[in-house]
């Protein structure tokens, strides 16, 4: 399956983003790939939401990928005949702003200096993500969405467009995710931002004309990576094996290979992501909270009066938003009179577990779905 | 890719008579729902808007692949978060007899629903009765088929047992059927005389008492 990556281009003031904070954002650039065709009553789409460093490219592969090239990052799941069937739905799936995979973000230029934006990139929420891609729907006519589905990042993305806008909405498939973070998924972001702040490279966010804060991003994927794994699936990986099965070197290269994985890990994102995007879109889920009121505009209790299918997953393994979260998560939206449907699945490979095939998440997926 | 599952055209017997006490289009909660075989046969043929709370993953996983709304969860913490009387019908279905507390579940399922369908298999069937008087030993039937040290049916219920305890959690009885069945099968009979003596099952729908 052959995809193409579009650009919807909002640079005229009527369709500059508005932004929670009050800023606007102007001009705006939101990456999008579609698969499969929007109907003539224009209420087949189905919006996938990425997840923190994921990009548009959910499936198929680009016209001049070569062969051996991996496709997007949910290909077992979206495609014809597939969990998502693109025989049947019109998929849309958006880069966030604040990203630096085609979409506008603190590594764009900014028009009014002519240099990259770095730190003079206004603050993104959960909510100005989902605006953006409403801006990208409304470009392509779709007149109502069949789901919302995403995992971690993207289920708070889900959860906000059942708040935001539903009247647009049949159905929402949260995955992997929680309503607001906990204090220690707050904490492993703020080491994350704080070891590429620490970094003399990153210099206050400006280091698009020199070398980046390669090292503290590195460090900050490394700490994202066993938040996304689960001690069941370190332990099987890797155990206590050592790299290249040597004896202990007394000093400290990495003897074990589990440090050698999450060194190469982090050197690998480093070289595919931006460092400004990690901090803004980490803040963004930080900031993330629909369990009241009290915080911020919106909450689950706007949903009171409407009445759409959810269907709710958690893994066994996920450390960083566990199963009581997805728990909490069904409980309020059950209390606002939603027809909610939760299943846990037994995975010991942790939170990232949505992304690895898996036909129990396939059928859960293609089932719901079908019964709307 | 099709998820559609055949729908059972006859329904197991014990679950056919449930099944004849709905309303069409009411709002059902199933409680201990299996693979959902009666969700999915109501939805069919009565157009309810059914849900269903399954503890176990694999048939909770089974019913949503089906395109039923089912929680997979423990039925005494699922029921608590509904808002008050959310369902037209609650069917607590050969359940009741491995509950904790039945009681404290009864009086949750009062506040969200209007009516509830209970059915449990009859301990005081004559088998059984004669089992314990002749052979002095743990009663086994082909509706409890366990020993006593690894069965799940933690209470031992009699048709006569509950009518006095629905009343005593605050209910009245409006329509009780005694049935001769086996466990998985599609035919039985209804029994009218000495029902608490030769039946293998009872069903019950009983309703709130309204202060």
């Amino acid at each position: 399956m052959k995809v193409r990556k579009h650009y919807f281009n909002g640079d005229s003031p009527e369709n500059a983003l508005q932004l929670d904070s009050g800023l606007p954002l102007s001009p705006i650039r939101i990456a999008y790939e579609t698969i499969g065709s929007l109907n003539q009553e224009k209420d087949n789409a189905i919006l996938i939401c990425h997840a923190f460093s994921g990009d548009s490219h959910v499936a198929g592969l680009y016209e001049d990928d070569p062969d051996t090239e991996r496709p997007g990052w949910w290909d077992f799941m979206v495609g014809p005949g597939k969990g998502i069937d693109t025989n049947h739905y019109f998929v849309i799936c958006c880069n966030i702003p604040g990203s630096c995979m085609g979409s506008t973000g603190p590594s764009s230029i900014n028009p009014k200096t002519g240099k990259p934006y770095g730190l003079s990139f206004p603050m993104i929420t959960i909510g100005d993500m989902v605006k953006s891609q409403k801006l990208v729907l409304d470009h392509l006519g779709v007149k109502k969405l069949h789901s919302v589905i995403g995992g971690s990042v993207g289920g708070m993305q889900v959860l906000e467009w059942c708040v935001r806008y539903p009247e647009l909405i049949r159905s929402a498939i949260p995955i992997a995710t929680t309503m607001r973070h906990s204090a220690l998924a707050i904490a492993f972001n703020e080491v994350a931002r704080q070891a590429i702040m620490v970094d003399p490279h990153w210099n206050s966010g400006d280091y698009y004309q020199s070398q980046g804060p390669d090292l503290g991003l590195s460090v900050a994927r490394m700490i994202g990576h066993v938040t996304y794994l689960s001690d069941e699936a370190m332990r099987r990986k890797f155990g206590r094996k050592r790299q290249d099965n040597k004896d202990f070197s007394f000093n400290f290269e990495a003897n074990f290979q589990v440090e050698s994985y999450l060194r190469y890990q982090g050197s690998k994102f480093a070289k595919r992501f931006d460092a400004n995007s990690v901090l803004y879109i980490t803040k963004a889920a930080d900031y993330f909270d629909l369990a009241d009121n009290s915080n911020t505009r919106e909450s689950l209790q706007d949903l009171l009066g409407s009445h759409f299918r959810f269907l709710i997953i958690s893994y066994t393994s996920d450390w960083l938003y566990p199963t009581y979260q997805a728990k909490e998560l069904v409980q309020a939206l059950k209390r606002t009179g939603q027809d909610v449907s939760f299943c846990e699945i037994e995975a010991d490979c942790g939170h990232d577990a949505f992304l690895i095939p898996d036909k129990r998440l396939t059928k859960l997926i293609g089932g719901f779905l079908n019964g709307i | 890719m099709e998820y559609k599952h055949k729908n059972p055209e006859q329904l197991r017997f014990d679950l056919s008579i449930i099944a004849s006490w709905i309303q069409p289009g009411s709002r059902v909660l199933d409680l201990g729902c299996g693979r959902g075989d009666l969700l999915a046969w109501l939805k069919e043929h009565k157009n309810i808007q059914g849900t269903g709370i399954e503890q176990n993953k694999e048939k909770a996983a089974a019913c949503i692949s089906r395109g039923l709304s089912v929680l997979q969860g423990d039925l005494r913490d699922e029921v608590q978060d509904y808002p008050d009387d959310c369902f037209d019908m609650v069917i607590l279905s050969q359940t009741l007899q491995q509950v904790y507390q039945p009681d404290n579940l009864l009086k949750s399922l009062s506040r969200i629903g209007k009516q509830v369908i209970v059915s449990f298999p009859n301990f005081s069937h004559f088998s059984i009765r004669l089992q314990l008087l002749f052979r002095g030993q743990a009663p086994k039937n082909r509706q409890l088929p366990f020993s006593w040290y690894d069965t799940p049916n933690i209470r031992v219920i009699t048709l006569a047992d509950f009518r006095k305890f629905s009343k005593d959690v605050g209910y009245t009885i409006v329509r009780e059927c005694a049935i001769n069945t086996h466990d998985q099968d599609r035919r039985g009979k209804i029994i009218s005389l000495f029902s608490n003596f030769f039946a293998t099952y009872g069903v019950f729908l009983i309703e709130k008492n309204v202060p």
